[in-house]
């Protein structure tokens, strides 16, 4: 039988080695599994490499993350935020890595990496300070720079609903990275807000399929930032 | 300016406004034109922000503002949203700007400054992918610098991809025979507008 579900946060986690890659969903707080940032917090794994678009807001998830010296490289579009304080600081004194990608290539390489793709030639960037050094081609009399797939050990995302077999649906642009994640780790770790018995969620709307995702834990629905949730579910 | 910009929005395009002076535009879409928007982190048919305490922050747009659905509209992953873009699926796009240069450069994601913390987000992507790339800036900086410039000294975000520029004293295409004035605010002498303006200007 195929169990996919897993009893708690902590158990989900339990096996993130020190030096992985962890790849972590999320556009704003929109998808953001907080819990499982938590939980890999607790779990204590260290010199990790984490791919997000952002590099942690406030004082938790990422950013305590971050704050506990726990991470030794991070690979996001967009650092900078009014409230990336712990970031700003660590990058600032040179004691975090950053590689800087274009968000769409972020994306695309998250996705290449899922798809089995050794890299593709894209567009965006070509004639930038971001594609300085890469392999550049013209192709039909226009510019491209070569990207290469991003790979994790480990990606947490946040979906909506899920079955044993690890099939999932989000919940509006919570979506965003969590369906190319889930291809593109070798551990996908999904937080669901309900688990549903097999055949329950219609085949026709299932976004990520269960192939794709190896653990998935219920959580709670709590309120996110500025008054996000108002209810629990 | 953000009226103008409007103006030129087609009925039936997809449009993606950037964060910024940008998004004010949809404060002026005209009415009788359905024009859609789109918001790279996955949505398309974007309405209005929603009334005060019924925010859903599962709903937000790349500003990571709270937003509205209208009927039609759909969601989408991050890799979907930017093959949109990048595939050239988007009619328009409207980004804000440091600098855009006389070949259509433009510059709008790192001042260059030594210490500033670089974040780019998806202003590559943006500035290349559209049909129309339009820009939307004052016409000089605060200490009257002119923001269109020969070329750009800011850290580039795309070669070649503007299409119009949008400012507070002029409407100016980018075209093969240069930077040609569509029009200009009342009362403003060409020789006035091309004093502001770092690089040759062509009469329409």
């Amino acid at each position: 039988m195929i169990q996919k579900e897993v009893a708690t946060l902590r158990e989900a986690v339990a096996d993130v080695a020190d030096g992985a890659t962890v790849m972590i969903g999320g556009f704003g707080t929109a998808g953001l599994p907080n819990e499982l940032v938590g939980a890999l917090l607790e779990q204590g794994a260290k010199d990790l490499t984490i791919i997000n678009n952002n590099a942690g807001n406030g004082d938790t998830g990422l950013a305590a993350l971050l704050a506990a010296r726990r991470v030794r490289k991070i690979v996001c579009s967009f650092p900078r935020q009014v409230d990336s304080h712990h970031f700003d600081r660590l990058y600032r004194a040179g004691e975090l890595e950053l590689e800087l990608v274009p968000q769409g290539n972020l994306a695309e390489r998250i996705r290449a990496a899922g798809a089995g793709i050794g890299g593709f030639f894209t567009p965006t960037g070509y004639g930038t300070e971001l594609a300085k050094g890469k392999e550049t081609r013209e192709i039909d009399g226009r510019m491209y720079v070569f990207e290469t797939p991003l790979h994790a050990d480990v990606a947490f995302i946040k979906a909506e609903r899920g079955d044993r077999w690890g099939n999932l649906t989000y919940r509006m642009t919570a979506r965003n990275f969590g369906p190319v994640m889930a291809m593109a780790a070798k551990t996908t770790i999904a937080t669901v807000h309900e688990i549903v018995p097999l055949g329950t969620l219609d085949p026709e709307c299932v976004v990520t399929p269960g192939i794709f995702v190896q653990r998935i834990v219920r959580i709670d629905r709590v309120a996110t930032s500025a008054g996000g949730f108002r209810q629990q579910a | 300016m953000a009226a103008r910009v409007a103006r030129d929005i087609p009925d039936g395009a997809v449009v993606n406004l950037g964060i910024g002076l940008p998004t004010m535009v949809a404060n002026h879409l005209p009415t009788g034109r359905e024009i859609v928007l789109h918001s790279e982190n996955g949505v398309i048919g974007m309405g209005p922000a929603p009334r005060e305490g019924e925010e859903d922050f599962d709903l937000i747009n790349a500003g990571k503002q709270p937003v509205t659905l209208l009927p039609g509209g759909v969601f989408f992953h991050h890799a979907d949203s930017f093959a949109m873009m990048r595939g050239g699926h988007l009619d328009v796009c409207v980004l804000g700007a440091f600098q855009v240069s006389a070949s259509g450069d433009l510059a709008n994601w790192h001042t260059g400054a030594p210490d500033a913390i670089p974040a780019v987000g998806g202003a590559m992507d943006l500035a290349i992918g559209a049909k129309k790339t339009y820009v939307m800036m004052e016409h000089t900086t605060k200490s009257g610098e002119p923001k269109v410039v020969e070329r750009c000294s800011y850290p580039l975000t795309g070669i070649g991809c503007v299409t119009r520029i949008y400012t507070d004293l002029a409407v100016i295409d980018v075209t093969p025979r240069g930077l040609v004035v569509v029009e200009s605010v009342d009362g403003l002498p060409f020789d006035t507008l091309q004093a502001r303006t770092g690089a040759p200007l062509v009469r329409a």
